[in-house]
């Protein structure tokens, strides 16, 4: 029988399952970092219960880590001591970490990929949502709570209920100047927040197809985005070519082998899913969100929204809500909408191609004097040297961006890098919530050219005319 | 985790879509390494002015009536985006046991099984009818009875909901999941050994 992705991998890693119970499944890979294991491996001492595999497992530091100077220890006490207990804890249980100084660091979701530690068929969980990221390797992957890392460390499983399949297929050719990033947001417009709940999605298409796997990367991690834990794209030739080479794939099998086992994971053409949803690639235009979640979404050439034109009663407070929080008015057309904080990073735009389409908006512009702060963080240490071999460094700082070390940084603003009260902020991250990147500041996702563009205008500005230079 | 089969407590409203984990527990208060003392920070930069201090009065949960609530009741999509557990931690310090909504996120939902809070799905009209009861009638009260799946109204009323039979007997009987699954550890060694990993 046909099967889809997320069969054959639920299928191949089924350790026990009982009719009424969740099932048993064998986890192939664990990302674990600073902020959501500690109390993870506390749980275990306090049980006495050792980690099963910990060669499985392998630790980063980047939420917490500060992106200037890293000479010195981190200021941040709490900051400090959460990356001094992941350490030690690691070296206890004899698990791989790439501390903050460490040439492989990065962030989770930037270096599984790049360090070919993400390989198609795997199950692959961290306490970190946006795990739904290395989905564009074809493998299942997803977020997990503390207590279920604890479950992983201990068990190298995780107790699980099958989840129904949604097929999201993108149809045509993307637009010049539409991102993975503009997929993404149109599909969560498309489908809302919770549109995905219960399901692990996998993304078809001409459009999905003819993505890089940065683009796909984009992709997945804001799958979680649209309420569904993992969205998985089928391994092809992109995706084995990618691969090829990493240093952490499997040494006693050949390009050839691995191939062929890759490329086996992928979703037979006559299979089916619970659902599908069908998406035009040639009528997505540039997206930019507007309110507090990031369903409230529109394109570069359309209108914060008025609220009598919403006819849910709960919809409309909380559009209402969200104006009243971003200080946009009904109806304002946002290209009008000024920004004056710019944030190119996180693990869902932080990639080398993701620092080339921005440094190539930025190229010989400079950042309007109304920014007052332009970040560029790129998403590990191996990015960062990619970047900077290719001069895109020079390209930033000479048109005003800062730019930093790796890591989270203002995505989620849990080092310095943070919005103050009323800042405005172009963001490629991935949720624009009440206070994510400080208190009080207003976050609009956008593509890393788009963030770019902004930058240099001050405001948001359709990429699709810009002046390249 | 703790045992659960009764509950009986104040109702609390939280009157928002898509509250997001990010609202239940800012990111400020993540760096702890503890997994208790969360719940003074619950709903933070809600619940306080800007000074981190003062009680804002128009966030509705800080109403005296409801200070003592132990049960939360809200809106769609409840507990998306970040996965952390720190949420379900605060929601728990805080003295909530159960929480009532038309839907929750995945993750969330998963994370407050795993602290015994007991996640209460319930069709959206329920929902608001509740919201109105609650704000109608001071110490509003609703008695959770989960192994007959009911809620019992202040008026005697008995509204009934669904809970996986699995997750609903963790809860009942307290049982750690990690427990569970090592009681077939002999099948994760032979899968190990089948598939060479």
């Amino acid at each position: 029988m046909a099967e889809n992705i997320y069969e054959k991998i639920w299928k191949a890693h089924l350790v026990h399952e009982e009719p009424g119970n969740d099932a048993i499944i064998y986890i192939d890979r664990h990302f674990i970092h600073e902020v959501t294991s500690p109390q993870a491996f506390e749980g275990l001492r306090l049980a006495g219960r050792k980690v099963r595999r910990p060669e499985l497992t392998f630790a980063t530091m980047d939420h917490n880590i500060p992106t200037t100077d890293r000479s010195r220890p981190i200021a941040d006490a709490l900051s400090r001591q959460q990356c001094e207990t992941l350490e030690a804890n690691c070296k206890e249980a004899g698990v791989t970490c790439f501390g903050m100084h460490h040439p492989l660091n990065g962030i989770v979701h930037v270096i599984g990929p790049e360090l070919g530690l993400t390989q198609p068929g795997q199950t692959i969980v961290c306490g970190d949502s946006h795990t739904s990221t290395h989905g564009a390797f074809g493998a299942l992957a997803h977020g997990i709570g503390t207590s279920e890392v604890e479950h992983v460390l201990a068990t190298q499983t995780l107790s699980q209920r099958r989840s129904k399949t949604m097929e999201i297929r993108v149809d045509g050719t993307l637009p010049t100047g539409v991102t993975s990033k503009d997929i993404v947001l149109a599909i969560i417009g498309k489908i809302g927040t919770a549109g995905g709940t219960g399901y692990v999605i996998e993304f078809t298409g001409e459009a999905i197809r003819a993505l890089s796997m940065e683009g796909r990367m984009t992709v997945c991690n804001m799958t979680i985005e649209a309420g569904a834990r993992a969205g998985l794209i089928s391994p092809d030739k992109t995706t084995l070519e990618y691969l090829h080479g990493r240093p952490y794939l499997p040494k006693d099998k050949s390009d050839e082998e691995l191939d062929r086992e890759w490329a086996a994971w992928a979703s037979d053409p006559d299979c089916s899913y619970d659902t599908s949803v069908i998406l035009d690639a040639a009528s997505i235009e540039p997206q930019v969100t507007w309110g507090t979640s990031p369903g409230m979404v529109t394109s570069i050439k359309g209108r914060t929204p008025v609220l009598a034109e919403i006819a849910d009663a709960n919809e409309r407070r909380s559009a209402q809500s969200a104006l009243e929080y971003m200080g946009l008015g009904e109806g304002v057309p946002i290209t009008e909408v000024r920004v004056n904080k710019v944030f190119i990073g996180s693990c869902t735009n932080s990639r080398i191609e993701d620092l080339r389409e921005a440094a190539k908006v930025a190229r010989g512009h400079k950042v309007n004097v109304t920014i007052d702060q332009a970040l560029v963080v790129p998403g590990s240490h191996k990015v960062k040297e990619q970047a900077e071999a290719e001069g895109l460094d020079a390209v930033f700082r000479e048109a005003g961006f800062e730019w930093r070390e790796p890591g989270c940084s203002m995505c989620l603003a849990m080092n310095d890098d943070v919005l103050s009260p009323g800042d405005r902020c172009a963001s490629t991250s991935n949720r624009n919530f009440e206070g994510r990147q400080g208190k009080g500041g207003r976050t609009h996702l956008v593509s890393p050219a788009m963030a770019s563009a902004a930058a240099v205008t001050g405001r948001f500005t359709d990429i699709r005319s810009w002046h390249f230079k | 985790m703790n045992k659960t089969t009764q509950l009986t407590g104040i109702v609390a409203p939280l009157d928002a879509l898509n509250v997001d984990t990010d609202q239940i527990i800012p990111k400020q208060f993540l760096k702890r390494i503890e997994r208790t003392g969360y719940g003074r920070y619950l709903f933070f930069d809600w619940r306080f002015k800007d000074d981190g201090k003062t009680p804002d009065p128009d966030f509705e949960m800080n109403a005296a009536r409801y200070r003592d609530a132990s049960i939360l009741l809200a809106k769609e999509n409840f507990g998306c985006g970040s996965s952390r557990e720190h949420a379900p931690w605060a929601l728990d310090d805080y003295g909530f046991r159960a929480v009532l909504a038309p839907s929750f996120a995945d993750i969330f939902f998963n994370n407050c099984i795993n602290n015994s809070i007991v996640p209460v799905v319930l069709p959206e009209a329920t929902i608001e009818r509740l919201f109105a009861e609650v704000r109608a009638t001071e110490g509003y009260r609703l008695d959770i009875d989960l192994p007959a799946q009911t809620l019992t109204t202040p008026s005697g009323e008995k509204i009934e909901f669904t809970l996986d039979s699995f997750l609903r007997e963790r809860l009942i009987n307290g049982w750690d999941q990690i427990g569970l699954t090592l009681r077939h550890e002999d099948k994760i060694t032979a899968y190990e050994q089948a598939r060479g990993v």
